[in-house]
């Protein structure tokens, strides 16, 4: 517009208003690095003429192993660099989409470290072990790249307190509609109310199928409820409803955890295994050098 | 009546009242004449049990009647008694008509056809009978009460009454109908602006207690629109607002009765509405031996009314010499200058000298003098360093300053004698942008921002003065270019300021008319209509102008220009800029690119609208979410792209770990459209409500434009009521935590993030009580790599950014190739 704004020459303070995810980082940069170093790998390892045949004591072998070993303890330090908010530089984005694709050239390197040599041995245990966690790493980058549009669909704009408060404000409200219930109505509402809606174990959170949902029996129960009457009021209706309130606020609340767990699930295996996977490093590179 | 008195006095406030008993008590014949059938008729109408004050409490009391801060019935009981036992000759019943002959032989003749005699005359008859008038349509259609003053509040119950300003008298109203809950008023008061600089700081601070309590509705930055049948609609900052009511009571101010005040020979300072009688320092007015005193010479505390009726009696009883009551308090301002001269003679010199006082009465100098501080500077003193805080307004009253350079040479920038600096300290809580140095021996009047905002308020050629002068640096500062204040006189002659509500146009396409708007605070949305739709093209911050597309083809407006927010835009006659880009091909050079871009912009629009309609409607109604969500008022907002947030909250946690473990943010709650998150968190706005009402004025703007809190906070927790947008949090600082090594190895401390609120607890230093604060977000000024919460997002779904940048349909250009 007319004239160029004030404001804006102040310092020279950078503004981030060019927003690309984590996997797009500049234009793919980390991709091309990952996609080079592999590619390289692999020009050598094919023009190399290892004897008796290629492993992982030869020169080639050396390098690397040592450049495996040296990138699996640097992408580590990426849940260093996520809680350590020191001051600098630095773009915990960038981070992520290097951890993303160095990560994955892990596979060429590594696999041609081995020399495909393998056996029933902490070797292939610590290659193994890095295995599944790339493959873990994977389903992490696919649930990002596919999940955080349902999670932000499926909130709206409410926060998950409120979706909570919402919930413990229907179970106030069942309560003081069962209070003109028999006895029999009243276990009909306990069910809805004494039940753990979010129990269940780790299946159930991850389907978001709660097989055993207390809401969902007693809704069923009140409908086939015989002291039903047709036309007239009873004090069932409204308990019908707000169990119908109900169950459709815990869907709700129950898609968002099951999100928030794929999310995070992962991370559970990722994480743990690749500590074991530094322990079968370790063993892996004294025993190598120790029975050389 | 055949007697002629020696002083006739007209209205029997507390300034014609203690004139009439200080003639008694000196044995002059005089008559008090009061048009009602009690003394001083506007206390008399003050509510019930009101709570009378004694302001100004530096002022010493002068007066032959009492007076203290007291119930009115009391203070009432008390003058009663004492005019009675002062012999006063008080003629109840008796208004004034007119007023003929001259000093010596005036008639005063009553309604009533009587003629009283008088050798000289006090007017003190106040302005209490002339209240503004509260302009709106359906005044007298919608059914709505509408009244100008208020007897007694315990006559209304159960009904939803807006008092309609916020001085003194409304504040006391609103304070009054909303004190006794039992009377089930729904109360709301409407404030024209953000501060109550008009009212006494103990009536504000009621008000707010009230407010905070939920007694009374405060709406600041609101005035009112129009009444429909029982409802109210206002202007607020954010668009119109329908509110419930029954009842209005406008006490928007007053003024003097001038028709009959002119009548009597009497002339007036200015040609404005609320200007006041021209007088001497004896409180003679143009028609000599016709003196006023009290609210009519602009003065309307009691203790002020009371004191110029004992003065103004001396002085007719020949005591020309006599000093004011405040006169020792201004001696004390004058005495540290190497020049000496009387009290009177500096007043005279600084309102004389100092072109926005030029307009004031000697006792409105004496009054705005009580409060301000004079200062002499020598050659070569700086008299305030750059980003120094403060907000109060200086007048050169002699000699010069200049503006230095970091290494003392000049700028070459000289603010000559009888100028001001420092107006931007009237706007908000800024710091000050420049050094200021004096180049000659310099005596300056320094005026706290309260001071001088009620000086304007009150005195419509200092608002008049100050704006143009404002006005005038705020184009030169904008548009540089080696302009020179006297290439601005023709444009500023052509300069009006408007006010323009959220969502109103400014133009609207297809319109005639080429004049330039400069936006002045707030921000615009500059639209075009495409296939009957319209399309959101670019989004103008403070500070640029917009309009100027028109000067040089048919005048057609060719896009339409609303508001994003509340602004103020100064109007520039198009005839006159377009003169001045001709006269300056500098500045031509650069509106002609500005000019070009903006075509460029709309035809490539144009072009799109078969294509891309959809994109470009998209586009269009994400803007207008971004502006709703007041990001057109923000100069830095923190965004989240739903599509990339894993909701790992490490955004919060960064905020806690770089701010003394409290986050600023709230990434989930907030408005989301179109996978576009606008996160509870500081937009860093333009015009901060959050600085409107700070005690200590400890909320600044730093350097890169991030609207800060200082440590002189007290915790009151004015700005987080005051922020629209709720991201304002009074929180006490959590205890030091582990290290994250200790946290990661040993499990010590909460680890990374806010702690929780028992840990803290748990954690507490005992028998060390801290405070809670305001906090919000810095903008992570000081930090190194700039804000964390974006540093520190892994998937790239946070981001900072000015709405300029990504309010514009350039992106989508970008976006595309």
């Amino acid at each position: 517009m007319a004239s160029k704004s004030l404001r804006q020459a102040t310092t020279g303070r950078e503004r981030a208003s060019e927003h690309e995810g984590f996997l797009r980082y500049q234009s793919y940069k980390w991709l091309k690095i990952a996609l080079g170093i592999s590619a390289v790998a692999l020009l050598i390892y094919a023009f190399n003429d290892v004897q008796p045949k290629p492993n992982g004591g030869s020169i080639y072998g050396y390098t690397t192993g040592t450049i495996g070993v040296l990138l699996i303890l640097w992408l580590t330090m990426l849940g260093v660099r996520k809680r350590a908010i020191t001051p600098g530089r630095w773009s915990l984005k960038s981070w992520t989409s290097a951890h993303v694709y160095l990560g994955l050239s892990l596979i060429v390197i590594a696999t041609l470290h081995t020399g495909f040599d393998f056996g029933w041995n902490v070797h292939t245990l610590a290659y193994a072990l890095m295995m599944i966690v790339i493959a873990s790493g994977v389903f992490g980058i696919a649930t990002y790249a596919m999940l955080p549009q349902a999670l932000s669909a499926n909130r709206g704009e409410t926060t998950q307190v409120q979706m909570l408060d919402n919930l413990r404000m229907i179970d106030r409200q069942l309560n003081e509609a069962a209070q003109p219930l028999d006895a029999e109505g009243a276990a009909i509402v306990r069910m809805a109310l004494d039940d753990d809606p979010f129990g269940g174990g780790l299946i159930a959170r991850l389907t978001g199928h709660y097989r055993k949902c207390g809401t969902r029996a007693a809704l069923a129960a009140v409908r086939a409820h015989p002291g039903r009457k047709e036309a007239a009021a009873d004090p069932y209706d409204h308990v019908e409803v707000l169990l119908e309130r109900k169950r459709s606020s815990l869907s709700r609340i129950r898609k968002h955890l099951r999100l928030k767990a794929l999310l995070e699930v992962w991370l559970y295996l990722h994480i743990p295994l690749t500590f074991a996977l530094i322990a079968a490093l370790f063993v892996h590179i004294v025993s190598v050098f120790y029975y050389w | 009546m055949a007697d002629t008195y020696r002083i006739a006095i007209v209205g029997s406030g507390p300034a014609g009242m203690s004139a009439a008993a200080h003639a008694a008590k000196l044995g002059i014949s005089h008559v008090l004449l009061e048009k009602t059938d009690h003394l001083s008729d506007t206390i008399f109408k003050y509510q019930k049990g009101k709570h009378v004050m004694a302001t100004p409490s530096q002022l010493v009391l002068r007066s032959d009647v009492d007076f203290d801060a007291g119930k009115r019935e009391k203070i009432l009981g008390i003058w009663d008694e004492q005019t009675a036992a002062h012999k006063v000759n008080v003629r109840f019943n008796s208004e004034v008509k007119a007023i003929t002959g001259q000093k010596g032989a005036f008639v005063l003749t009553l309604t009533d056809k009587t003629e009283i005699r008088a050798e000289t005359i006090i007017l003190a008859i106040g302005t209490q009978g002339n209240p503004n008038l509260l302009r709106a349509p359906g005044i007298e259609t919608s059914g709505i009460h509408v009244q100008y003053q208020l007897d007694d509040p315990g006559e209304y119950v159960d009904e939803h009454i807006t008092v309609v300003g916020s001085g003194d008298a409304g504040i006391e109203n609103a304070l009054g109908l909303a004190q006794d809950v039992a009377q089930g008023n729904i109360v709301t008061i409407l404030n024209r602006g953000a501060d109550f600089s008009r009212a006494k700081g103990a009536n504000v601070k009621l008000l707010m207690q009230a407010r905070d309590e939920g007694r009374i509705n405060v709406m600041t930055d609101t005035s009112p629109n129009r009444l429909e049948a029982g409802h109210l609609v206002l202007d607020t900052r954010d668009g119109e607002a329908r509110i419930r009511c029954d009842r209005v009571i406008a006490r928007m101010g007053s003024a003097a009765p001038r028709k009959f005040i002119e009548e009597c020979g009497i002339e007036f300072t200015s040609p404005d509405r609320e200007a006041f009688p021209t007088l001497s320092p004896q409180f003679e007015t143009t028609n000599a031996g016709i003196y006023v005193i009290g609210a009519l010479a602009g003065y309307p505390l009691i203790k002020h009314c009371m004191n110029q009726g004992y003065d103004v009696v001396e002085f007719i009883n020949g005591n020309t010499a006599l000093k004011p009551a405040d006169e020792p308090i201004l001696e004390g301002k004058f005495v540290n200058l190497p020049v000496k001269k009387s009290v009177d003679e500096w007043l005279e010199f600084i309102r004389t000298n100092v072109q926005i006082l030029n307009d004031l009465s000697p006792l409105q100098m004496r009054e705005f003098m009580l409060d301000s501080e004079v200062r002499y500077y020598g050659k070569n003193d700086i008299i305030f360093e750059k980003n120094a805080p403060g907000s109060s307004l200086f007048c050169i009253a002699q000699g010069s300053v200049d503006i230095p350079l970091p290494d003392g040479r000049s700028t070459g920038i000289v603010i000559p004698e009888g100028s001001i600096f420092g107006e931007v300290g009237l706007v908000s809580g800024r710091r000050r942008g420049s050094t200021i140095r004096s180049i000659a021996e310099t005596i300056v009047v320094e005026i706290p921002r309260n001071a001088i905002l009620k000086l304007m308020a009150s005195v419509p050629g200092v608002k008049r003065a100050v704006t143009r002068i404002s006005t005038e640096r705020q184009l030169l500062q904008m548009w540089q270019s080696g302009l020179q204040p006297a290439d601005l006189a023709e444009v500023l002659e052509t300069a009006e300021i408007k006010g323009v509500r959220a969502g109103e146009a400014i133009f609207r396409e297809g319109e005639e008319g080429n004049d330039v708007y400069v936006i002045r605070s707030g921000s615009v949305v500059v639209e075009k209509s495409i296939g009957g739709k319209p399309v959101f093209l670019s989004y103008v911050p403070a500070g640029n102008y917009v309009g100027e597309l028109e000067l040089f083809d048919n005048g057609i407006r060719k896009q339409t220009v609303r508001a994003a927010v509340k602004s103020e835009v100064i109007k520039l006659g198009g005839e006159a800029f377009r003169r001045l880009l001709e006269a300056k091909p500098e500045f031509f050079a650069r509106a002609k690119v500005a000019i070009g871009e903006r075509e460029d912009l709309a035809s490539f629009i144009e072009a799109k609208k078969d294509s891309f309609a959809t994109v470009v409607d998209m586009y269009s109604s994400v803007a207008n979410f971004l502006v709703d969500n007041g990001v057109g008022e923000a100069t830095d907002v923190l965004l989240i792209d739903e599509n990339l947030c894993v909701g790992c909250d490490n955004c919060e946690k960064a905020c806690a770990d770089s701010h003394e473990g409290i986050s600023r943010l709230d990434r989930e709650a907030g408005r989301t459209f179109a996978h576009l998150h606008v996160p509870t968190s500081c937009r860093h706005c333009e015009h901060p409500h959050c600085m409107a009402d700070c005690p200590p004025t400890a909320i600044h703007r730093g350097q890169d434009g991030e609207v800060y809190i200082d440590d002189t906070c007290i915790g009151c927790g004015n700005c987080q009521r005051n922020c629209p947008y709720g991201v304002i949090r009074m929180e006490k600082e959590p205890p030091r935590k582990p290290s994250l090594w200790k946290w990661f190895l040993f499990g010590q401390g909460p680890g990374p993030g806010e702690p929780s609120h028992d840990w803290a607890y748990a954690n507490a230093t005992p028998g060390v009580e801290k405070a809670k604060r305001a906090v919000k977000c810095d903008m992570c000024s000081g930090i190194e790599g700039g804000p964390s919460c974006v540093r520190a997002c892994p998937t790239g779904a946070a981001i900072r950014v000015a709405p300029e940048e990504f309010l514009t349909v350039a992106r989508l250009q970008r976006d595309d190739a």
